[in-house]
């Protein structure tokens, strides 16, 4: 294909402007992609350059050291494996919980049903700071800071509002004839539920799953209250303590930012559309 | 680690195992005592309803009868002087006028603040965003690259994006004022002048913000359905009134929830104003981080429960504004109708 063809292809526009669309694109593609890129050189750099203000992304003598360093002498593998543990283990349970409430809100009409669902959508406006003074002081008079238990709890409700409302929006869409051909079938009304309808959902509950999992993988402001001891600290409270000595730990907060962040990127850019279709699917009906 | 792995372990265990204790129980009493015929709905929506209230509304709750007192770090309890009176509520909002909320710092100077950066974060997203979006809606080469390099703001964690900005930001070494040296330009002092912080604080936001709005905002225009600009074209209009008369209009059902939600999640933005702003400067602070400064730096708890509901009211009165002004339709009624036949099955 000559240089020709690439530009110079489909609708009547006229080269010039073919061109230009295609500068403000490259432009603003570097705009987003260069902070990204020049965390990655950062994590290779030897200790010496660190703070140079050299601007090359690959530099000379590029080292995997910060790296090694990392996961050997800091605690970092044990800040990923609390992230870990308690992200898995919390979204799981509010999916869970998201799923059965959906489910009801979806099939059935019974009293306090509207003011539950406007519940449900005035917590998404309510400031999580302002939560957390009341949290903290509910939490430390029932001793459950700085406990796996106060933590797990607190977490795997974070996103149940959320996830209840992605998942009603599916469940409205499945025809009620699968339900009653089970109810025929002989199965009941839970058996239904777990046996036809859950199954039927899996997108949803994927969708689901992974907003919980982003938020409590992401989240800082609850887990800087709720966890304090260092071995029970999750990674964002860790790179915020190393990233807070600017001089020395640079490098060090470059190689952890970029384990912890290429598994998610790669996730998030992987099922984009689909997170996207997900998402206007439940507030766009609602 | 390994204590940790088993400790987790066993109150996921018991979590697990105390919801599904309560629902058989709440079922049998609802179900075979009482013979209730709705029991199932009720059992299903019972740990969500359980959960929403001990965590969310409780410590709403909570926040009033907290405002209504003189808590601080120095009379956590009643033993050492914490009291609760209607008198020690006006004190307290009273306070939130007339004390500086930080060190310096009035109220009205934040919320003032906190309405800019709302205005300009909104107005940056979506105004970006659809030009990103209407770009990248063109038949065009590449276009799956750009797509993908255009959403890696996106996909970074939040915090760890913030964290990287407030490095480049570095007056010596970062790479934002190395660039602005091959302009000429003096060095920013980013991290340490007040209007540069929060300038600084506005960038990285715009850099976070802009490509989930430029997504959201593409998925409306590619749900446009083509005849609507092919009668445009005949008609003859300029491809300013087709922006105009035939594409915004169209796009208003994915714009106007972007827009609350954008509103809303702005204002409650804690993770960039509060990384970012790296030496505590209060000429950064919103509303939020403000509050969260008061309530656990200084600990001034019945003045910061105060200041909570005040922020609560401004959120609660800006949401039923948007929502006034824009009518989107929650069809409760017809919902009602449609469960009520689905009932009979």
């Amino acid at each position: 294909m000559t240089i020709r063809q690439f530009f110079f292809s489909r609708r009547g526009d006229s080269p010039f402007k073919r061109i230009l669309i295609h500068a403000v694109l490259i432009c603003m593609c570097i705009i987003t992609v260069y902070p990204v890129l020049r965390i990655a050189s950062v994590s290779i750099r030897p200790s010496n350059r660190l703070l140079s203000t050299d601007m090359a992304i690959i530099p000379e003598d590029a080292t995997l050291n910060n790296y090694v360093s990392m996961l050997v002498e800091r605690d970092f593998l044990q800040w990923l494996s609390n992230s870990l543990l308690l992200t898995i283990s919390t979204s799981l349970i509010g999916v869970s919980i998201a799923a059965s409430s959906a489910y009801a809100i979806s099939r059935w009409y019974f009293p306090g049903r509207k003011l539950m669902i406007i519940t449900l959508l005035a917590t998404q406006m309510i400031p999580g700071a302002m939560l957390l003074l009341p949290l903290y002081i509910i939490a430390t008079r029932a001793g459950l800071i700085n406990t796996w238990h106060g933590t797990i709890f607190a977490y795997s409700v974070t996103a149940v509002p959320f996830s209840i409302w992605i998942l009603k929006g599916y469940y409205d869409t499945i025809p009620r004839e699968l339900e009653q051909a089970g109810l025929v079938d002989g199965l009941n009304r839970f058996q239904v539920f777990y046996r036809v309808i859950l199954p039927l959902s899996a997108p949803a509950l994927a969708i689901a799953l992974l907003f919980n999992f982003t938020q409590i993988w992401n989240d800082f402001l609850l887990a800087r209250i709720f966890l304090q001891s260092p071995s029970m600290i999750t990674w964002p409270l860790g790179l915020a303590r190393l990233q807070e000595q600017f001089q020395t730990q640079w490098g060090l907060f470059a190689a952890g930012a970029m384990m912890v962040s290429v598994p998610v990127m790669a996730l998030f850019l992987f099922s984009a559309r689909w997170l996207i279709t997900g998402l206007t699917l439940g507030s766009v009906k609602g | 680690m390994f204590r940790n792995v088993t400790n987790v372990g066993f109150t996921v265990l018991a979590v697990v195992g105390a919801i599904v204790l309560m629902e058989v129980l709440l079922y049998l009493f609802l179900h075979k005592t009482l013979k209730f015929r709705k029991a199932l709905p009720i059992v299903l929506i019972a740990p969500a309803v359980i959960g929403i209230a001990v965590l969310i509304l409780y410590p709403i709750v909570y926040t009033f009868v907290l405002s209504f007192s003189n808590m601080n770090l120095s009379n956590l309890r009643v033993s050492s002087g914490l009291s609760h009176s209607i008198g020690q509520f006006f004190t307290n909002i009273a306070n939130i006028f007339t004390v500086p909320i930080l060190k310096q710092q009035y109220f009205f100077p934040i919320l003032l603040r906190t309405m800019l950066w709302t205005a300009i974060q909104v107005t940056f997203h979506v105004s970006i965003g659809f030009f990103m979006a209407v770009l990248l809606n063109r038949p065009m080469r590449l276009r799956g690259l750009y797509r993908a390099l255009l959403l890696f703001p996106w996909a970074v964690p939040q915090v760890i994006a913030v964290l990287a900005f407030r490095g480049e930001f570095n007056y010596e070494y970062g790479y934002i004022n190395t660039i602005l040296g091959y302009f000429d330009i003096e060095k920013i002092r980013w991290l340490t002048d007040g209007v540069w912080n929060f300038i600084a604080v506005n960038i990285t936001n715009i850099w976070l913000g802009v490509p989930f709005m430029a997504i959201i905002l593409l998925g409306g225009l590619q749900s446009i359905n083509p005849t609507f600009y092919d009668a445009a074209e005949i008609d003859g209009v300029s491809k300013f009134q087709r922006l105009t008369n035939v594409t915004i209009p169209l796009m208003k059902p994915v714009m106007v929830p972007a827009i609350i939600l954008g509103v809303v999640w702005t204002f409650n933005n804690f993770n960039v104003p509060y990384l970012l702003n790296q030496n505590e400067l209060e000429t950064t602070d919103i509303l939020v981080t403000a509050l969260f400064r008061a309530a656990f730096l200084e600990f001034r708890i019945g003045f910061a429960s105060a200041l909570a509901l005040i922020i609560f009211l401004i959120l609660l009165s800006i949401s039923l504004i948007l929502l006034k002004v824009t009518k989107p339709d929650i069809q409760f009624q017809s919902e009602k109708k449609r469960l009520k036949e689905g009932e009979t099955l």
